[in-house]
């Protein structure tokens, strides 16, 4: 760009255009934002991080020795609220989609850059209130703070969790909607939408669920907590209501909310492969558009979840009949993305090998979910730790080797630093045997009959917990490790160029780390996504 | 583009609908003490949505926005709120089936 | 490609133009479609309320027909009728923005929150009677009418309780809305007095407009389903 005769640090960047707290707090750059979600979501993470770990020291023997089922309630109770409305569903829109909506489609900002950081804002209050809840005792209804439990017979603190759960759906909320008109309004000259990264597409779907979907989970909270309150009888059975009417509409919300999760993951993925492959994504427009059937099935599939809780076998028909369609475009995305890298020039950098993990890991979490998905075998395993290992292998296996193949791939847009190359690929495959060791022995357990949430099991079971536990371990160490090297790298790492990865895609365009309004001179597209035959290879020493 | 949202809609139209609105709530009102077996809630609920309908096309000026996303915006609320309300009565509608 | 920017900067910078837009009217643009997203976000959130009264209407029908008989249908019809006015007068401060006359706007806007404060001051009127009756929700709840047209039978008090729970919660609701509505007009008020707006920039009239116009429209599908379910 023009400023590249000055030395990188020299360079006037988002980081170093103002200096001091108030800088930060009151920022209305998506990139400084960014950064600000960056911190508190990983504090989140390693939270739950810890109430995962003490569930698998606990499931280490078959007695209940380390805690007593009621603490156990609470941990897992803890790790899935923590895990699922602070990590999963801001991880990746909130940290990259806030750093690269805007750079991608050549915009200076976001639409709405104050709303964006009252979202910021939500979700440090929504996340404090929660804190709170965890120090002065916690809940114990589960993640999903059923009804009646929740609300005639649980410890008062379910309002606190609720109204914390209900806060941060508004921040989600409110990022949705920017994402959504920023997509729309804010392009640079020549960004049509057959021109769009495949990112963009997967972010704009799942802000359609973000701003469909959370409005639902929000009054249901909210009812939620009148009738702890007031006892208004909406969900209690005692009193003529119906506890599935909470079911149903709380899945309405939190069985698309995977689709938030996992969306912008492929959005990833789809980012990464075509860099390593240096080819165009295969079937782009069909990887586009799946993304958007992916944000409107999953809609109609919700009551997949309740099959056993006592709803209408008719109605469970077609819900289990709707759900296998889910499974149509998430097959379009994998078997493009494998076309992709057929005759690619593929190269095995950090990113390149998450992605791999991720490949697989949601194909077995994916597939998984259609075994889920057939009424017969639904009943057997439903409430096991099959369910249990299916959904980490999609949330885990998936959002999260894609969040960090995703943070390693820009984080020298983001820094300005290069992360250790070897340190990286050393991270991705601790974190591939570590993650398939901690939940494919889950899938047999389940299988077998081991129940979720209990804290105590046979004895027979114990094998495969032990393994489970270690695999633990090694996930943990594969976690730790990344955010080890990465802070080091942010003084150490050696400088990166504008586009280390000599990759396609506007936000390679301006320098790194970019000026404060991203572009120092106004993009003008003309030339198509993914145009890696026009690219240079990725240089060696990478 | 621009004309769309400086399109001012002429006084005896606001008038005619502010109107319309009016005696409708007092048809509506009206209607209900009839006695028409199940069309009472079908006939109060087509009321609501023609009120409804004028404010939106009027008041909300949906009817002269040359915006596309507008009009995609309400239909995707009508959708998913349908989706909502028809799906969960599947299931409420045919529990007692068996 | 409808939503697509010019690629030049307007030459007259309008002091509204925040930094990040090309123009003024891509700023509207941006403006009126998240508006428009957010009434759809809140469509979805009344939406859960609104599924909630639908199973449980269809399950305790005869039930909640009696309960609906013993709200004031009267004042329902009259508060309809205020909103509906406040609506239209909306409808006018948004032409007065759009053609520049200041004063008329803030007459128009006072008359919206005059005719907004009247809608709550009846709703209030309401829920006291109610409470007084003993049909709010809890401890002290007691509902002894007869289900209609079957005087031998009383009314079971937890599915009239159930209509009254749903009542308090739609109309609730819905009047917080309105009191964050006036609350935003009467920013606007402020904001005109001082000259913010001009033809050329009045989007948050033309915004806080639509907010309002979406209050009215929720209320007009409440009215016939909270008091009209049977009045034969």
């Amino acid at each position: 760009m023009a400023t590249a005769v000055l030395p990188p640090q020299q360079r006037t960047n988002y980081l170093n255009a103002e200096h001091g707290v108030k800088s930060w707090l009151l920022t209305v750059d998506h990139k400084r934002i960014a950064i600000l979600y960056m911190l508190s979501i990983t504090f989140f993470f390693f939270i739950g991080g810890i109430y995962a770990l003490l569930i698998r020291l606990e499931l280490l023997t078959p007695a209940g020795d380390l805690v007593q089922a009621d603490t156990y309630n609470r941990l897992f109770t803890g790790h899935g609220i923590v895990m699922v409305f602070f990590f999963l569903i801001p991880v990746v829109p909130a940290i990259l989609g806030n750093f690269l909506v805007p750079l991608m489609i050549g915009a200076k900002d976001l639409a709405f850059p104050r709303i964006n950081l009252l979202s910021w804002y939500l979700y440090v209050i929504a996340g404090a209130l929660m804190l709170h809840v965890i120090i002065t005792g916690g809940v114990d209804t589960g993640w999903t703070f059923y009804t009646p439990y929740s609300t005639a017979f649980a410890s008062p603190k379910v309002i606190e969790a609720g109204l914390a759960a209900f806060i941060n759906g508004f921040s989600s909320i409110f990022t949705g909607l920017n994402f959504i008109v920023t997509i729309h309004r804010m392009r640079a000259p020549g960004m049509t939408w057959s021109r769009l990264p495949l990112f963009i597409w997967a972010h704009y779907a799942t802000s359609l669920v973000m701003v469909l979907g959370t409005p639902v989970i929000a009054i249901t909270l909210v009812l939620l907590v009148l009738e702890r309150v007031f006892h208004l009888g909406i969900f209690d059975p005692k009193l003529g209501g119906d506890p599935l009417l909470f079911q149903h509409l709380f899945w309405f919300y939190s069985h698309p909310a995977v689709y938030i999760m996992i969306l912008p993951s492929m959005g990833i993925i789809s980012e990464l492969i075509a860099c390593f492959s240096r080819k165009r994504i295969f079937g782009f427009n069909f990887v586009a558009l799946s993304s958007v059937a992916i944000a409107v099935l999953g809609f109609l599939v919700w009551a997949h979840h309740m099959f056993v809780a006592g709803m209408s076998v008719y109605a469970a028909l077609i819900f289990s009949f709707l759900t296998f369609f889910i499974g149509v475009p998430s097959a379009i995305k994998v078997f493009n993305w494998t076309a992709t890298m057929y005759k690619g020039s593929v190269t095995y950098e950090t990113p390149m090998l998450y992605a791999f993990g991720f490949l697989g890991l949601f194909t077995i979490g994916g597939l998984t979910g259609l075994f889920l998905a057939t009424l017969g075998v639904d009943i057997h395993v439903t409430d096991t730790y099959f369910v249990v290992a299916h959904f980490h292998y999609v949330m885990v296996g998936g959002v999260v080797m894609a969040y960090l193949g995703g943070l390693h791939f820009w984080w020298p847009k983001i820094t300005g630093r290069m992360y250790p190359e070897s340190m990286g690929k050393l991270a991705a495959l601790i974190g591939f045997v570590g993650f398939n060791l901690t939940f494919f022995p889950q899938f047999i357990l389940g299988y077998v009959g081991m129940p979720r949430r209990y804290y105590q099991y046979p004895p027979e079971f114990q094998v495969l917990n032990v393994l489970s536990t270690a695999g633990a371990t090694i996930l943990g160490i594969g976690y730790l490790f990344p955010l080890v090297y990465l802070l080091w790298s942010l003084r150490y790492g050696e400088v990166a160029g504008d586009n280390p990865w000599n990759a396609a895609g506007l936000e390679w365009k301006t320098s790194s780390p970019p000026p404060t309004f991203n572009f120092d001179v106004d993009p003008v597209v003309d030339f198509e996504a993914y145009n890696y035959d026009e690219l240079k290879e990725i240089p060696v020493e990478r | 583009m621009s004309e769309n949202q400086h399109h001012v809609v002429p006084l005896w139209l606001y008038a005619t609908i502010g109107i319309t609105l009016l005696v409708m709530t007092g048809v509506t009102y009206f209607v209900a003490t009839l006695d028409l077996g199940p069309f009472n809630t079908i006939v109060a609920l087509a009321i609501a949505s023609f009120k409804a309908t004028l404010v939106v096309l009027i008041f909300m000026h949906v009817k002269y926005t040359s915006e596309k996303m507008t009009k995609a915006a309400i239909i995707a609320a009508i959708f998913f709120l349908g989706l909502l309300l028809t799906l969960s009565l599947a299931d409420f509608g045919t529990r007692a089936w068996l | 490609m409808s939503d697509s920017h010019a690629a030049v900067h307007s030459p007259d910078h309008h002091p509204e133009l925040r930094h990040h837009f090309m123009t003024m009217e891509q700023q509207q643009n941006t403006a009126s479609l998240g508006m428009w997203l957010f009434l759809v976000t809140e469509v979805m959130f009344f939406g859960g309320m609104f599924c909630a009264y639908l199973v449980y209407r269809l399950k305790y029908f005869n039930d909640f027909a009696a309960a609906s008989q013993s709200i004031a249908v009267g004042w329902g019809a009259f508060n309809t009728a205020v909103l509906l006015v406040s609506s239209w007068t909306m409808a006018m401060a948004v032409r007065c923005a759009q053609l520049g006359k200041q004063k008329l706007l803030i007459v128009f806007l006072l008359f919206t929150m005059l005719f907004g404060s009247a809608f709550l001051g009846v709703k209030a009127k309401e829920y006291h009677d109610k409470f007084v009756e003993h049909h709010v929700p809890g401890a002290d709840f007691s509902f002894t009418e007869k289900l209609l047209g079957h005087p031998d039978y009383v009314v079971n008090q937890y599915h009239a309780q159930m209509f009254f729970s749903i009542y308090f919660a739609m109309t609730g609701m819905h009047a917080l809305h309105m009191v964050i509505g006036l609350g935003l007009m009467a920013y606007l008020v402020v904001a005109t007095a001082r000259g913010k707006f001009s033809t050329a920039y009045y989007t948050p009239v033309e915004n806080i407009g639509l907010y309002w116009h979406f209050v009215d429209v929720v209320w007009i599908y409440l009215f016939p389903l909270l008091y009209l379910i049977s009045r034969k």
